[in-house]
């Protein structure tokens, strides 16, 4: 009964497949990647240079959501566990990387036995960690999903227990003192695969790393939403039961999408870590799990840019705001999400849509 | 696949004890086009439920040699079983022709789904054509008439190459005219399938069905052609005082 699949498509007409011009995307892919690779480093100090790749690993994030949430109808608001895994895991590595003679690194001797936990051991190997920066989020993201979406949780409830699991994840990590670095996190590296991580032209390395993760990632959400599975994926969002009633599980269909924005955390968890120099688990709790969401909701979760330009614009806007009135950021920062929520459900990329449905009933 | 048909035996659900459906035997062979009548809570849909995987039920249900009672709903559309329901429910924010990719591909491996679609499937093209949007083909389904997303709905059947439809209420809120196209509609389809549908619609009900089944309170009152249907004294008991003067039952 499902031999249907593809015997026919090869005779149809090609002429009858109409699609939407893929010009402004490619013109929009091409001035993110310029604007990222040639002009932010040619206008901006180190350390400003810096602070951007900081917003890029958020960015990266964002692109992840904006494919679960936006296409895909899932409210993560957890997105900091995965992006903690991908981040500890290459934390580690470099904790290992710059011990001394005798392999330890420096904070299990001072709160710990002196010894190397067995289950650091993997992670001196750099593929090791390479992979495990992707495949451990990628793995926890579809047992977690395969247990949730199978049991049909949605909505409110799976949003809930996404920040529940975000909780959690930061409250283990704070216990962990010999093992993890506890409060404190993993900080203090010294070096990244060999480069001197104290180099400026290294730094500048590991931003033009995080800017071209991130047009990578870009492309590959892009070529997910432009298939069938992103209109499946549509479909999904909006009429679950429907989907199922056509044969297919939409379990299987949202746990794809989840696993790759897990995925996606990670690694954008794992450039993080050179580029800031720490990770705690300050940065993987509730709080930041919702800040990553709330770019992503203002840039326009649903579309392609929105949540990359959404998520550098908030930060930065965080940034410089909170240089110039430290005590006025929180409040603009309400006052922004309530406003977009209330009057652009669509975000700032909906304002643009808005325009272009006008032109074309008129 | 000539001859195979759906064939229900002594069909039970129950809801915490209170009793839907209650024990339904009836045949439906291809080619047929049957009406599922009865007052409200007579336990149509909930039959429609059950055949589909929506409620657990016991008894069985069968289609060709398969056994369809209990399984879960994807597997059970696979079998070739489809359904509508009372709401139309489309993908608005997708195309006509997008929503026709969709239904017709369930059994897409993910390659395929990964990649965008090169050209349209013969049997979305041919879905386009009986069911008369191919000019709206690439408009959101969301825009839609009324009439025309129920359209759609058929069409997702036809590409989901479903051989059982179970239609629930197709006709509600259409227009007379509309109305006159989707019997036609369900004519042209039926003869190669097994259609039954559940309507409320004395008059589409007349122009239209082949057979009707009567169920009242979870069991079959009454099973026959039109005629045999109408001159039933029990069915003229059920509906008395309501439909019997109208000629029409409304919810």
């Amino acid at each position: 009964m499902t031999t249907l699949k593809d015997k026919t498509e090869s005779a149809a007409p090609q002429a009858r497949v109409r699609r939407k011009s893929e010009l402004p995307t490619a013109i929009g892919f091409i001035a993110l990647g310029l604007a990222l690779l040639v002009l932010a480093p040619a206008v901006l100090s180190d350390f400003r240079l810096a602070l951007l790749g900081r917003f890029v690993c958020y960015a990266i994030v964002a692109v992840g959501i904006g494919l679960a949430w936006g296409r895909g109808g899932m409210l993560t608001l957890g997105q900091g566990v995965f992006f903690g895994l991908g981040a500890y895991v290459m934390a580690m590595h470099l904790k290992l990387a710059d011990a001394g003679a005798d392999g330890v690194p420096d904070f299990m001797k001072l709160y710990g036995s002196g010894e190397v936990p067995g289950w650091w051991e993997p992670f001196r190997s750099p593929i090791v960690t390479v992979v495990a920066i992707v495949a451990v989020p990628a793995l926890v993201a579809f047992g977690l999903g395969a247990a949730i979406f199978r049991r049909r949780v949605r909505g409110a409830y799976f949003a809930i227990l996404s920040q529940a699991l975000a909780a959690a994840f930061a409250i283990l990590l704070v216990g962990q003192q010999a093992t993890i670095g506890g409060t404190n996190g993993l900080n203090g590296f010294k070096s990244f695969f060999g480069f001197n991580l104290y180099d400026p032209v290294n730094k500048r390395m590991l931003f033009y790393i995080a800017s071209a993760t991130l047009l990578l990632m870009v492309l590959v959400v892009w070529q997910l939403y432009r298939s069938r599975y992103g209109e499946l994926l549509i479909a999904v969002r909006d009429q679950e039961e429907r989907v199922r009633f056509l044969g297919y599980d939409p379990a299987n269909v949202k746990i794809v999408a989840y696993v790759v924005a897990a995925a996606m955390a990670g690694i954008a968890g794992a450039l993080f870590v050179p580029i800031v120099g720490i990770i705690s688990p300050a940065s993987v709790g509730v709080v930041p799990s919702i800040a990553f969401l709330i770019g992503v909701a203002i840039g326009g979760r649903s579309t392609l840019f929105g949540p990359v330009v959404g998520a550098i614009a908030v930060a930065w806007a965080q940034t410089s705001l909170s240089e110039s009135f430290p005590s006025f950021w929180t409040y603009f920062q309400g006052a922004m999400f309530v406003l977009v929520v209330a009057f652009l459900p669509r975000g700032f990329a909906g304002v643009g849509a808005l325009f272009n449905r006008r032109k074309e009933t008129a | 696949m000539n001859g195979d048909y759906l064939e229900l035996t002594d069909v039970r659900v129950t809801f915490d004890g209170f009793v839907a459906v209650d024990g339904v035997s009836m045949t439906v062979l291809q080619g047929d086009l049957r009406f599922l009548i009865g007052p409200n809570g007579a336990g149509k849909t909930t039959l429609v439920d059950a055949i589909t995987g929506l409620v657990a039920a016991s008894g069985s249900a069968t289609f060709g040699a398969t056994q369809l009672l209990n399984q879960k709903v994807h597997k059970i559309a696979r079998l070739g079983v489809g359904r509508t329901f009372q709401t139309a429910s489309v993908f608005e924010e997708l195309t006509v022709l997008q929503n026709l990719d969709i239904a017709a591909g369930a059994g897409r491996g993910p390659l395929t789904l990964l990649r965008r679609r090169s050209s349209v499937p013969e049997e979305v093209e041919e879905a386009l054509e009986i069911i008369g949007l191919g000019d709206l083909r690439d408009k959101q389904a969301g825009v839609l008439a009324h009439g025309q997303k129920q359209w759609l709905e058929i069409g997702m059947l036809l590409v989901q190459n479903a051989r059982v439809l179970l239609l629930d209420e197709p006709v509600a809120g259409m227009s007379a005219h509309e109305r006159d196209e989707t019997g036609q509609l369900l004519r042209r389809i039926g003869a190669e399938r097994t259609v039954v549908v559940v309507e409320h619609d004395m008059d589409f009900m007349r122009s239209f069905a082949t057979s009707v089944t009567v169920l009242h309170a979870g069991r079959v009152l009454s099973e026959g052609t039109v005629a045999e249907v109408q001159a039933d004294p029990r069915v003229q008991e059920v509906y008395l005082g309501r439909a019997a003067t109208t000629g029409e039952v409304r919810s």
